[in-house]
């Protein structure tokens, strides 16, 4: 059965009215009429303190009693086949549990996979004892350069050709026809590098068996989607199979299933018959655990004498390793109306780590070619780059937030002619546009549980990535009751509980939230049910909300007192479909100030104003700290983050933390986060994440700063000291 | 990590008893930052540790009429602090703040901080049997060599990576060695190190048993200045790319008694004299700072990723010529 409720959409005084049906199962949708009494607020993590006490127990702090630690023998060439395998000498060391050995097997990245694994008594004795191993490796052709790669001489990487098939959609309009009828048009190459996920705690799990049943405390991203893969390689039942991520150390779409590292665990634990851990070393993480495909990316881009956007060719490929998923059209397609498009990008496979997905999977490569060719394009027509922007986006709520950016940046500051400032510290304004596509929607099932003390515990499988999902889950309960936050228990991240999402795509709070209402909204309902007949009314004569049961709308027992006169109630709730979109997607939109030395090169960035819509705020807190690490995490990319492979080995060179390089506290500019409110109707909560949208266009728009302040593109990230300098010698 | 004894000593005599006379086998902890690293990722194996740590008497930082005396345990922290080093050696007060973190800066020890191992990642990395690990190459030559060094001419082309070692060099300082039997003896902090065309090895003059005990930094003259200029890629926890200390005297508008000594470029802490003459007795001008720049680079050699550090020690020698008026 449905519903219909007419819907007050908007943001600031542009609202419209939207009449949708809903199902009954779902609670009418909080709209624009909505006063919230708790959300909205700056709400700090309800683990907070645990985490930063030390009380919040990681993967990496879980010991049961007996427990070995397990390390796996890497590979040091980039592709090889194991021809066999000694581990002799490790089984004879005192205190080695259980070895596994990989004979047969084709390695096709230095450090991907392994030749041998093993778990032993204390973490040292692991350690030596993988050293004893000896392997016999065939020793195969290699290519870790990108360009040689695609030679058609070149080693082949694995099965099948190293150019993967071009993914090239069926052109849009008359891509030539539009640059014919251009009044300008640039062309331009640009180049992104691979960036590693990073995350500061790495891969890995606790193995434990209790018969054919498995425990596995595992640092993922999806407790779910965790268990259903660790349970087919195993070849096991999946409800023979728990996964408990209480808190985890960050994941950015590296952290989806075991792995090899996690099956790896599973099957040394049984070996041994043991609990096994088994977390990745740094250099492991860097190499073995996922990474941003790098771009290169050839940009025509054409406009009308006014400004608007004629046509876009848009071709290029990407390396991720033996994996595929270099992409980067996802901008190009989804923020601005261009009428005649083409876009070609292909793989490349080279003898390196594979990718995974990683925050906004393929944008901020897109965004860094696609946002800097329009700023070419706009220099080229003597236009300001963020008008010729507010003229090809129709996205409404994107061309609200490029006005609060530009005013809170002191867009009139920009530099009317780049680089003739005195002196050799020049400052530049720069923009760019976010945009993000998944909104969340059905899938996970919550329980809202009162208790007849009183005790209000909401369930579900989900975990929290880092972004505060237990805190938002516990919000959204205490907003439909009523009552402190105080007064919700949020139980999270265990597949014993009602199956979640996985955190990927920014779905975790578009999916989770309305699913908690509904749970919380049937365990009303039941409640009123249950109460009806000792309070001498029909059930749809009973409410309840500010902590209090309402009988025909006047106030009753409080809810602690209604509760302790029936059974403990198991309120059920799903998330049917979503509802109406105010404009499709996640928008967006950022200003960068930077200062660059042009004697030196470096470049410091200043200032970031990012403004970003999530729909109806839960936690302002936690949402600002989405924005500012989707900032940190763009300019660490713009500027320093690049994966480095030997070109005459093919091993990564700076596979740690030292030359590895991620932004510090001191290379952090102010940021200002600022959160755009719209009333989107999306779902029963009219939220989504802003997670991925938040880290697309940083890096562009510390380009585009970098063009004004200088006169010079850099073209190439990171733009590193040694790349500024070499475009500004190349301009003169 | 491989298991080791940790020796306590008592005395310097029993910890350069301790120490033997085998490179490799073992080696003192100290503040322990680069020697645990170094163990952790095994390119160190030691069968024993020697903890100078006991030996409490060697931390301390006294300043006098005659000078500065540092002790080798002094932590970077406690010499940045110092009031005295702050207002009598800024540069080397400031070029042990520019060290690591916080967290490194109170542990780490000047006597660490001189003797540490460089940061190249052929030598760190064990896969690769480079030069300093006994190999017949370097795989910087033909590899990934945007951070290597841009003089020496190798064979080994890493650079030093301490930024306590320049600003000493540039104050004139001397440093005590403490050898077998507790024998002292002292040398310049400049000719402690050495190029890999004398040893490729190692990058200083100590045995296997030696302890670096203590540094001395003369008075300054009067009018006497100095400071330390860091070029790094990131402002926090970074190695230089390029760096510079400065000590001279300023006086009647000319520069006189100014030492160069630029760091993260070489394989040793790379005295320029060439930018000291080009600045010794001149006016003090920008055009002439900048021709004390381009003398200090005129040698240099870089290799196909790393000119742009050439650029950076230009731009160093250059800023800081003016920086110390």
């Amino acid at each position: 059965m449905e519903k219909s409720q007419k819907l007050k959409l908007g943001f600031g005084d542009s609202f419209k009215d939207v009449d949708v049906t809903v199902p009954d199962t779902e609670p009418p949708i909080w709209d624009a009429k909505f006063k919230p009494k708790i959300l909205g607020g700056r709400t700090p993590r309800i683990e907070g303190r645990d985490k930063v006490t030390g009380k919040a127990k990681y993967t990496y702090d879980q010991k049961p009693p007996g427990l070995l630690y397990g390390r796996i023998l890497r590979c040091p060439h980039p592709h090889a086949k194991v021809k066999s395998v000694d581990a002799s000498a490790a089984k004879a060391l005192p205190g080695v549990k259980a070895v596994i050995t990989f004979e047969g097997r084709e390695i096709n990245a230095a450090g991907e996979g392994g030749a041998a694994a093993l778990a032993a008594e204390s973490p040292r004795i692991a350690d030596d004892a993988i050293r004893l191993i000896k392997v016999d490796y065939e020793v195969l052709p290699f290519v870790v350069d990108v360009e040689a790669a695609m030679k058609e001489d070149a080693p082949r990487v694995k099965k099948g050709p190293n150019s993967g098939a071009p993914r090239k959609p069926p052109m849009r309009g008359d891509v030539d026809k539009g640059f014919a009828e251009s009044a300008a048009v640039i062309e331009s190459n640009y180049t992104t590098q691979v960036q590693t996920h990073s995350s500061l705690e790495t891969h890995g799990s606790v193995a434990k068996w209790d018969g054919d049943k498995l425990t596995v405390w595992a640092s993922t991203q999806g407790t779910g989607a965790y268990r259903e893969a660790l349970a087919q390689e195993l070849k096991l039942p999946a409800e023979n199979v728990r996964v408990i991520t209480e808190h985890m150390g960050g994941g950015f779409g590296s952290k989806f299933g075991p792995q090899f590292e996690g099956i790896i665990a599973a099957r040394l634990a049984k070996e041994a018959n043991a609990p096994v851990r088994l977390m990745l070393t740094r250099a492991e993480e860097h190499v073995d655990s996922g990474n941003r495909p790098s771009s290169v990316q050839h940009v025509k881009l054409g406009a009308s004498k006014d400004g608007k956007f004629t046509s876009l060719d848009l071709k290029g490929y990407g390396t991720g390793g033996t994996g595929g998923g270099s992409s980067f059209s996802g901008p190009a397609r989804r923020i601005y109306s261009i009428p005649n498009m083409q876009t070609e990008e292909h793989d490349v496979f080279i003898n390196a780590g594979y990718a995974a997905a990683m925050r906004a999977p393929g944008h901020p490569q897109g965004s860094f070619a696609l946002e800097q060719a329009i700023d070419e394009l706009a220099e080229k027509l003597g236009m300001d780059p963020l008008q010729i922007r507010k003229l090809n986006d129709l996205n409404p709520i994107r061309l609200a937030e490029y006005d609060i950016g530009a005013k809170r940046i002191g867009w009139e500051r920009r530099q009317k002619n780049p680089g003739s400032a005195p002196g050799p510290k020049k400052r530049g304004l720069g923009c760019g546009a976010a945009v993000w596509g998944a909104e969340g929607g059905p899938g996970a099932q919550v329980q809202a549980r009162f208790y007849p003390d009183g005790k209000i515990e909401i369930r579900n499988g989900v975990q929290d990535i880092g972004t505060g999902t237990r805190t938002l889950m516990g919000l959204i309960a205490a907003e439909e009751l009523g009552v402190p936050l105080s007064r919700i228990t949020v139980m999270i991240g265990d597949t014993d509980f009602p199956p979640g999402v996985p955190s990927g795509g920014s779905q975790t709070a578009g999916s989770i939230a309305p699913t908690v209402r509904a749970a919380v909204v049937d365990a009303k309902n039941q409640l009123a049910a249950a109460l009806a007949p000792k309070l001498g009314a029909k059930p749809e004569e009973i409410d309840v909300r500010d902590g209090k049961v309402w009988v025909k709308g006047a106030t009753g027992p409080d809810l602690a007192a209604a509760l302790a006169q029936v059974e403990p109630i198991v309120g059920k709730g799903e998330h049917s479909k979503n509802f109406a979109t105010l404009y499709g997607g996640i928008a967006g939109a950022q200003f960068v100030e930077v200062e660059v030395d042009v004697e030196t090169g470096f470049v410091s960035v200043i200032k970031v104003v990012a403004v970003h819509d999530c729909g109806t705020p839960i936690n302002r807190l936690a949402i600002e700290s989405q924005i500012v690490g989707g900032v940190i995490q763009g300019i660490s990319y713009a500027l320093f983050e690049n994966r480095i492979l030997d070109r005459n080995t093919g091993l990564m060179v700076n596979a740690n933390l030292e030359d590895y390089k991620i932004a510090g506290s001191k290379d952090m500019p102010e940021i200002e986060p600022v959160i755009f409110d719209t009333a989107n109707g999306l779902n029963s909560v009219g939220v989504f994440g802003l997670g991925e949208a938040a880290n697309v266009p940083t890096a562009a728009a510390v380009a585009n700063a970098i063009a004004n302040a200088t006169g010079v593109r850099v073209r190439d990230l990171p733009m590193t000291p040694d790349r500024v300098l070499a475009a500004l010698a190349k301009k003169g | 990590m491989k298991a080791f004894e940790l020796v306590l000593p008592t005395g310097l005599d029993q910890a350069t008893a301790a120490l033997g006379t085998t490179w490799g086998k073992s080696a003192i902890l100290a503040g322990g930052i680069d020697i645990l690293g170094e163990m952790k990722e095994r390119t160190l194996e030691l069968d024993r540790v020697v903890n100078l740590k006991s030996l409490r008497d060697l931390r301390y930082v006294t300043a006098d009429a005659k000078g500065l005396k540092l002790g080798a345990l002094a932590t970077l922290t406690e010499i940045a602090n110092s009031p005295d080093v702050k207002a009598r050696w800024p540069g080397l007060a400031q070029a042990a703040h520019s060290v690591g973190t916080p967290q490194i800066r109170n542990v780490a020890t000047i006597g660490g901080n001189l003797c540490q191992r460089p940061r190249c990642w052929y030598y760190r990395g064990l896969e690769f049997h480079c030069l300093k690990k006994g190999g017949d190459h370097c795989f910087a030559e033909e590899g990934e060599n945007r951070y290597h060094a841009i003089f020496g001419d190798g064979p080994c082309h890493i650079v030093h990576p301490s930024d306590c070692a320049p600003a000493l060099i540039a104050l004139g300082a001397r440093m005590t060695i403490t050898g077998a039997d507790g024998k002292k003896r002292d040398v310049d902090v400049e000719s402690f190190f050495t190029m890999p065309d004398e040893v490729v090895e190692r990058e200083n003059v100590l045995h296997p048993n030696d302890v670096v005990t203590e540094i001395t930094v003369p008075a300054p003259a009067a009018g006497a200045k100095s400071l330390y200029l860091k070029m790094r890629e990131k402002q926090s926890f970074d190695f230089a790319l390029a760096s510079v200390a400065i000590a001279g005297r300023v006086d009647g508008g000319k520069w006189s008694d100014v030492r160069v000594v630029l760091g993260g470029v070489a394989p040793k802490p790379w005295r320029s004299k060439a930018a000291e003459d080009a600045l010794n007795g001149k006016r003090i001008e920008d055009a002439t700072a900048r021709a004390a720049g381009e003398a200090a680079v005129k040698a240099a050699k870089p290799m196909r990723d790393n000119a742009y550090k050439v650029q950076l020690a230009r731009v160093a020698v250059a800023r800081a010529a003016m920086s110390l008026v």
